[in-house]
């Protein structure tokens, strides 16, 4: 490949220079899959990023939400005249407002209610209660202030086992039939005869209470909304961050009443989603009222602490499980989960699967029975449940699993990657059927483990270890093994609010042969504009610094669900080849024309049609692109121009895996967790560009840290939140990551049913890394301490409580 | 009150409210969108930029925007992202090394990240042997969540080695 010394600054093009592997060398872009630079980051590295705050528009004024002090209070009177005495300020929105409107309340993605403004009574911390419009952001900051709100403070539930009690307050008394805190119904998954006799027959059976603290996904950049309705046209624009613009517009529609053709919604750049930036907030739905009230475009952007505290929160699900092992194998696993879902029920999920994905409980294990059941309550605190950096609560089944599986080794007296090894899938298995019913597409688990195992060089860590444990110091090893199901999904099984979990991609090859894609994904710094250009590039041999991708503007892009759940790849990007594929079949009959052969005569490479047998006699796609839009004569039934349209429907999930091993050392003495070394052996299929693969592990690692040894959103018993703040709700900064950076391996199985054999990726690190850190922490714990469990997060004060023998459930 | 400053060597002087941060005299009076917001807690360094205190001979050095008034950076020179580029217009070793080193994906935090790199090059006494850990200090109170930061520690390595290599800031 022509490589060219380059320097900063001396090279025209918007770059300034091409792209290198090496320190002054550079690379030309590879046609097709490989390593590329990423073509979007012209913009990011000048500060030219158009996000949602930077959206300007005339006689734009700015909203701010009134919160609630309370978790749980009867709403008495709201006072708004001071506020609306204030000069600056616009309008005051409230609830009885937003009734005339129709907009008080508004529906969830799970088919359950959420006000929009508190009117009858508020039910967590920090609710929104009214909604200010002023001429500026910091007058709207101050007439909230300036309104009285009289509260009849009620009992507050923070914890979702007490949620049940009898006496316990109801929290959804505005629910007609609701007599109780039960968000739905218990749903089950698995055969439980099966099970209980997998039990009966078994010769080791661990039990644990395992609980999942809450913690959110935290994208830098906050959630808000600019909305634009032209009294005029009836034309709402809206500016907005999200995840899902098609499914949004949808709701939008639903929820107003409004004209779905007279919505647009632009998602520009957005800085950075993790399932934060799946649902509609309340906060969305009163600037699009507050632009309909104001008659100007409204901004709303929420601060930090309203980001944190009232947002899609993540995990917060109690477990009770148990495993079982007969002749040193895994064979069985029981869980009974209650999901805290706070005060209105908006976690994401397939409709038909109330529980997300959560009965993929069973992992990469060949068992002969499990059996789940999972309950999901009301409590006074924010809503959400979002899929943070996964496919919908497929991190909470893996952080059980494979917690239950180190519990199982070390009551068996196993090691623990042994176990594992003794009870994987094997290879032959595949396509296998699990006991909760799965149909897992691919693996080699033997592989990427011994791989894992080889790279960390793991018999030699455990003689550190003991090496260690001798001097008095505590050295942790963890291993965990996750298969994720991502790319949701076949349109017979899924759908979200009745849209089914499809996504259209279209194509228009130019007469100069360059092209744009337009696809319904929607990325949050994934890098979409590169590997889908890759894609198409793969397919149709046009250089990917030709191809524009086109995405977020819901005017210019077909429909789809969006980027969430690591769907991007293999439902956009199965979109992206096949709609690729569609312009090569039509390019295949001008280049028949052209050639003057039949088109069945000619064969395919990379970039051009030519004629079988004799290679020499081909057209270029740039050239067939030209002779499809020149003035020739076409014979009947063949259109003149060269593009198609694609919707994909995905035939199953596909099931990324991997193998993971983190190293940690403990302070004796203060219960401080160092991540010394983390291995990741992925496998996600087909690699379209391992450059961003790699970047994506790494960011999913340190979001998998976090959650592991520093997250959790706490309550006091009032259900006042008590760090919705970046100085208490740490996040981990480069200091909390393994020293001299992660350690990535690969192997590839290539996905059998999607077309260009790839896998979801994104979110695997952050589903296989926690499970890894935590049975590190209590590896360490057990060789030094004999403690057997501690729940996560894994900071100082809790594994210094752990370690003197009073670990704690986090509340 | 007045306040007058200079942000990329351009003079800014505006009536402002004397509660005013500098993060949003940045982006709403000088109009310059580059700089972002992230926390008010100075907690995540997204709204870092450069301060050059003209009557000091120290190179520029990265603060927290989101915890400044406008109103104490009067006569300070600010950097932006805006300003980061080379005098004739190209791009600096530092934006050029976050897309060599893929040390970027959203972007979101890469102007506070880059600004905070230039000022860690600048003020280390020998930057193309800064350790990992000097480099992953330097940059801790710069959050981003999604590299992972090794591909940004990894940039910040390639741009003191150019930096090196062609005698100072290119």
């Amino acid at each position: 490949m022509a490589t060219t010394e380059t320097a900063p600054g001396k090279h025209p093009g918007w770059f300034g220079h091409a792209s290198g592997d090496t320190f002054g060398k550079i690379a030309d872009a590879p046609i097709g899959f490989g390593h590329m630079k990423r073509k979007e980051d012209a913009r990011f590295i000048r500060g030219l990023g158009n996000y949602m705050d930077d959206v300007r528009l005339p006689g734009m004024v700015h909203g701010a939400l009134l919160r609630s002090p309370y978790a749980h209070a009867r709403i008495v009177s709201i006072d708004t005249s001071a506020a609306l005495a204030h000069p600056k300020v616009a309008a005051v929105v409230i609830a009885k407002d937003l009734e005339t409107l129709g907009l008080a309340w508004m529906p969830t993605i799970s088919y359950d209610t959420q006000a929009v403004l508190a009117g009858d009574k508020v039910r967590f911390h920090l609710q929104e209660v009214a909604f200010v419009i002023a001429v500026d952001a910091y007058a709207a900051q101050d007439a909230l202030q300036l309104i009285d709100v009289e509260y009849e403070v009620l009992p507050a539930i923070v914890n979702c086992r007490k949620a049940l009690d009898p006496d316990a307050p109801l929290i959804r008394d505005d629910k007609v039939g609701q007599t109780d805190n039960l968000a739905s119904p218990t749903w089950e998954a698995g055969d439980k005869a099966t099970c209980d006799r997998v039990f009966a027959e078994a010769d080791t059976i661990v039990t644990r209470d395992i609980q999942h603290a809450r913690c959110h996904p935290c994208p830098m950049e906050t959630c808000g909304m600019v909305a634009d309705m032209n009294p005029a046209t009836g034309q709402l624009n809206i500016y907005n961050g999200n995840q899902a613009p098609h499914a949004h517009r949808t709701v939008y529609a639903q929820v107003a009443g409004l004209p779905e053709q007279n919505i647009r919604i632009m998602c520009n750049d957005i800085g950075g989603g993790f399932g934060n930036k799946v649902p509609v907030y309340p906060g969305y739905v009163c600037a699009i009222a507050g632009s309909i009230v104001a008659g100007a475009p409204v901004k709303w952007i929420e601060d930090r602490a309203e980001n944190l505290a009232t947002t899609g929160f993540a995990r917060d699900y109690c477990n009770h499980s148990q495993m079982c092992a007969k002749n040193g194998r895994i064979t069985g696993l029981r869980v009974d989960t209650i999901a805290d879902h706070g005060a209105f029920d908006s976690t994401a999920q397939p409709t038909k699967f109330p529980a997300g994905f959560f009965h993929i409980v069973t992992g990469s294990y060949d068992l002969d029975g499990a059996h789940c059941q999972v309950k999901a309550v009301y409590t006074n605190k924010a809503p959400g449940g979002v899929a943070y950096r996964c496919s919908f609560r497929i991190t909470e089944a893996v952080y059980l699993v494979e917690r239950m599986v180190d519990a199982l080794a070390m009551e068996m007296g196993v090691d623990p990657v042994e176990l594992r090894m003794r009870s994987f899938i094997r290879p032959e298995q595949f396509p296998y059927e699990t006991v909760t019913g799965w149909t897992y597409d691919s693996g080699d688990y033997h592989t990427a483990m011994k791989l894992a195992m080889e790279m960390a060089d793991y018999e030699g860590l455990r003689r550190e270890q003991q090496e260690k444990l001798a001097k008095g110091e505590i050295m942790g090893i963890g291993c965990a093994f996750f298969t994720e199901g991502v790319g949701a999904g076949p349109r017979r099984h899924m759908d979200i609010l009745g849209l089914a979990m499809n996504d259209g991609a279209e194509l228009r090859v130019h007469p100069s042969g360059k092209a744009v894609v337009s696809i319904s994904a929607q990325t949050q710094g994934q890098g979409h504009e590169t590997t889908f250009a890759q894609i198409v590039a793969e397919e149709l041999g046009i250089s990917p610094n030709d191809i524009m991708v086109r995405h977020g503007d819901t005017d210019k892009t077909p429909y789809g669900l969006g980027t969430y759940g690591s769907r991007s790849t293999p439902v956009s990007g199965g979109a992206v080849a096949v709609v690729s594929r569609k312009v090569r079949d039509k390019a295949r009959q001008f280049a028949a024309l052209m050639l003057e052969t039949r088109a069945e005569d000619l064969a395919w490479e990379k970039g051009r049609w030519y004629v079988k047998g004799d290679p020499e006699r081909g057209q270029t796609i740039e050239r067939i692109a030209e002779y499809a839009y020149s003035a020739t004569n076409l014979p009947d039934g063949l259109e003149g121009g060269l593009d198609a349209n694609a919707v994909y429907d995905p035939p199953n999930l596909t099931y990324p895996f991997g193998a993971y091993i983190a190293v940690v050392d403990i302070d004796p003495g203060t219960g401080k967790v160092h991540m010394r070394r983390f291995i990741a052996v992925d496998d996600c299929g087909v690699r379209i560009n391992p450059m961003v693969v790699e970047g994506q592990i790494h960011g999913g690692l340190v979001e998998g840290i976090g959650q592991a040894l520093m997250e959790v959103l706490s309550f006091d018993e009032q259900g006042n939140c008590l760090n919705a703040s970046f100085m208490d709700y740490l996040l981990p900064t480069a200091l909390e990551c393994p020293e001299h950076g992660f350690e990535l391996g690969e192997t590839v199985t290539p996905c059998p049913h999607h077309p260009i054999g790839a896998k979801g990726v994104g979110e695997s690190p952050c589903v296989g890394s926690p499970p890894c850190i935590a049975n590190a922490v209590i590896d360490g714990l057990f060789h030094a301490k004999g403690i057997r469990h501690m729940d996560i997060p894994m900071f100082p004060s809790r594994v210094w409580a752990a370690m003197n023998g009073n670990a704690q459930p986090i509340q | 009150m007045q306040v007058s400053m200079t942000i990329n060597g351009e003079s800014y002087s505006h009536d402002i409210e004397p509660r005013l941060l500098l993060v949003h005299y940045i982006r709403e009076y000088a109009e310059l969108h580059g700089t972002h917001w992230g926390c008010d807690t100075s907690n995540c360094g997204i709204c870092i930029v450069l301060m050059d205190d003209p009557n000091s001979a120290d190179p520029p050095y990265p603060i927290k925007s989101c915890t400044m008034l406008a109103a104490s950076a009067q006569g300070f020179n600010i950097i932006t992202v805006e300003g980061m580029g080379n005098a004739d217009g190209s791009l600096s070793s530092i934006q050029v090394a976050f897309h060599e080193m893929h040390a970027l994906q959203c972007g979101f935090c890469t102007p506070g990240m880059m600004s905070t790199a230039r000022w860690l090059i600048d003020t280390h006494p020998n930057p193309t042997q800064m350790t990992d850990h000097e480099i992953r200090d330097g940059i801790s109170g710069n959050l981003c969540r999604c590299t992972g930061y090794d591909n940004i520690i990894k940039a910040i390595r390639w741009s003191a080695a150019y930096e090196a290599e062609h005698a100072g800031r290119s």
